[in-house]
């Protein structure tokens, strides 16, 4: 009898500690539980920020409302949305940072091609000057391009933000630039070789070859790319000054824009500003970027396997 | 011609190559010339200059170092800014580093609904932004839950000395803040650890190493180049940050009347030198300690 049991405490003990190749239920809990943990710290301030946008006047002042409001109450959203002129702030939002987001991803692709296939003198010194691209703050370059786009009066056209990433120069450049160059180097050559034997000029061969086997590197960049310059808002709001608003923008003067729309003294008490409007203000906000995370979330986060950008 | 020594033929190749590459560079080169270099040159002379601006343009007025002595010696803020933001990053990065090599690590096992976790550590990169990051700060919701309205920690904050509570008050009252910078260091430190070898692992275990010992002798070492370019990435992600107290400062200053452009100038290039600094401590720090194993 005792021979015949031992075997099944073993496989207890199994199920529940693991073994050399399988991991027991309670070290998987345990890991659970952890990440959970971990999972919840780390998005709190969205729960909070999404709980809060939900909440109504009553339920702000009520302190037994914690993370679940007594009703479904959607007028912090009505008035966000209001305050934040939405459909025209979501345009210059889309517009802004998609279009130079598509140059900016062209641009890098020829360059990092050109990185990825020649030969030339000066290419580490080239390679040195994209990082310092990389290293030095804005605020460094930036007063002199306002100045210079104020006289040709560019200030608050796009073209502000567009013609740097026409010339290379776009926000973050110099990694987009590091993902088309690995993204090239770890493509076969022979290929390329052999359409350069056939006579195919550098042009067709980069077009009809290079560009269609790099498609991942194109799709990283541009989604990256526009998420960046999405949430870029130093360069943004000094550059579009005076010229079309961004969500960002607005959300940073969403008091006035408030106030502007609902007067403080005119107003009943429940309109008045709370922390319920600008948490809506601020969902409204990352809810696009959200939306387009979610639905490509794959090649946000094998980017980096994709691409190869790694320690070396 | 067709006689041509074939050193000769191999040369021009050569050439030729090197100016097909320029070919697809070029537009790079012009842009940096024009967007980066040109204006860098231009706002050093700025830091140099009394700088007014009029309708027609700009007028400067030679005052060769002053602004720079008046950042460093007269502004009552801007040192203690530059301090702060010195502390802020140096307790920031082993954070992000820590935090982000912990959930790699976690991420890199066997389980069901990796992906999931996956994608909740990614998803700040995404959404990060200067006016999101203000809201939420303002609201308290990046603090460490609840800790720091613990009457206790309070007590024990006001125990400490000035230079010491600064960095724990930023720690407590930011740290979420602080975690969601690691989104893209988590991605490096998990491709590098896929990198490693199974076999030494297997080898190692059959040699009677524990899991603890594999850990500081086989991974840590072999993630010593993702730790430099996340460090770097870190330093770089937190000093360009909009939100960041210094940029803020010297961002004011450039619409002031006190201040101007020559200031703010001086005071970015003050900035930019100590940011260099602060990249060549942490390359030192990081590089002396991996070629000591």
């Amino acid at each position: 009898m005792p021979k015949l049991r031992r075997p099944n405490l073993d496989k207890i003990r199994i199920f529940f500690l693991g073994s050399r190749n399988q991991r027991g239920v309670i070290p998987s809990a345990g890991l659970y539980m952890l990440l959970i943990a971990i999972g919840f710290v780390y998005l709190y301030p969205l729960l909070f920020m999404f709980v809060t946008s939900m909440k109504s006047p009553s339920d702000l002042l009520n302190p037994m409302v914690q993370w679940v409001p007594t009703e479904l109450y959607l007028g912090n959203y009505e008035k966000a949305l209001r305050v934040l002129d939405y459909p025209n702030t979501l345009m210059a939002s889309v517009f802004v940072s998609v279009v130079p987001s598509l140059v900016q991803t062209v641009v890098a692709s020829l360059v990092g091609y050109g990185l990825a296939r020649y030969r030339f003198w000066g290419k580490n010194l080239i390679f040195v000057l994209i990082l310092a691209t990389f290293i030095i703050p804005p605020q460094n370059t930036v007063i002199p391009q306002m100045l210079n786009y104020r006289s040709q009066g560019l200030l608050g056209n796009p073209l502000a933000l567009i013609l740097p990433a026409l010339l290379g120069q776009g926000y973050k450049s110099a990694i987009f630039i590091l993902i088309f160059y690995q993204g090239f180097l770890s493509l076969p050559r022979s290929l390329e070789e052999a359409a350069q034997l056939d006579g195919a000029s550098d042009a067709r061969i980069f077009l009809s070859i290079a560009v269609p086997s790099a498609l991942p590197s194109f799709i990283v960049s541009f989604i990256f790319s526009v998420v960046w310059y999405w949430n870029e808002t130093f360069l943004t709001s000094i550059f579009l000054e005076g010229g079309i608003t961004t969500l960002p923008m607005q959300l940073s003067r969403f008091v006035q824009a408030y106030e502007s729309l609902y007067p403080p003294g005119t107003v009943n008490i429940f309109d008045r500003l709370n922390e319920a409007v600008k948490m809506s203000g601020t969902f409204l906000n990352i809810l696009p970027p959200l939306l387009m995370y979610f639905l490509l979330q794959k090649w946000f986060v094998e980017s980096v396997e994709m691409t190869g950008i790694t320690g070396e | 011609m067709i006689n041509s020594s074939p050193k000769r033929r191999s040369l021009s190749l050569r050439a030729r190559e090197a100016l097909h590459g320029y070919g697809f560079i070029l537009i790079w080169i012009v842009g940096f010339a024009l967007f980066t270099f040109l204006p860098l040159i231009e706002t050093f002379q700025y830091s140099l200059n009394q700088v007014t601006v009029t309708a027609r343009g700009i007028s400067l007025n030679f005052i060769q170092w002053q602004n720079y002595t008046r950042a460093l010696f007269t502004d009552p803020n801007f040192v203690e800014l530059l301090i702060s933001y010195v502390i802020e990053t140096l307790v920031s990065v082993p954070i992000v580093l820590i935090f982000s090599l912990i959930i790699s690590l976690l991420l890199n096992l066997d389980f069901k609904g990796k992906g999931i976790f996956r994608t909740i550590f990614f998803l700040p990169v995404v959404i990060t932004s200067g006016p999101i990051i203000r809201e939420l700060t303002a609201q308290g919701a990046t603090s460490a839950p609840g800790i720091a309205n613990v009457p206790a920690v309070a007590e024990f904050l006001l125990q400490l000395p000035r230079s010491l509570r600064n960095p724990v008050e930023y720690l407590l009252s930011s740290f979420i803040l602080i975690l969601w910078f690691s989104g893209v260091q988590i991605l490096i430190y998990l491709s590098s650890l896929q990198k490693v070898s199974n076999s030494i692992y297997e080898a190692a275990a059959i040699d009677g190493a524990s899991s603890w010992e594999m850990f500081w002798k086989i991974t840590l070492p072999s993630l010593s180049g993702a730790t430099l370019v996340n460090a770097i990435y870190t330093v770089i992600a937190l000093s360009h940050f909009s939100e960041n107290k210094v940029i803020q400062y010297v961002y004011a200053q450039t619409y002031n009347v006190q201040g101007g452009i020559g200031y703010a100038s001086a005071m970015a290039f003050i900035y930019f030198a100590v940011m260099v600094l602060l990249l060549g401590l942490i390359f030192f720090v990081l590089t002396r300690g991996s070629n000591k194993e």
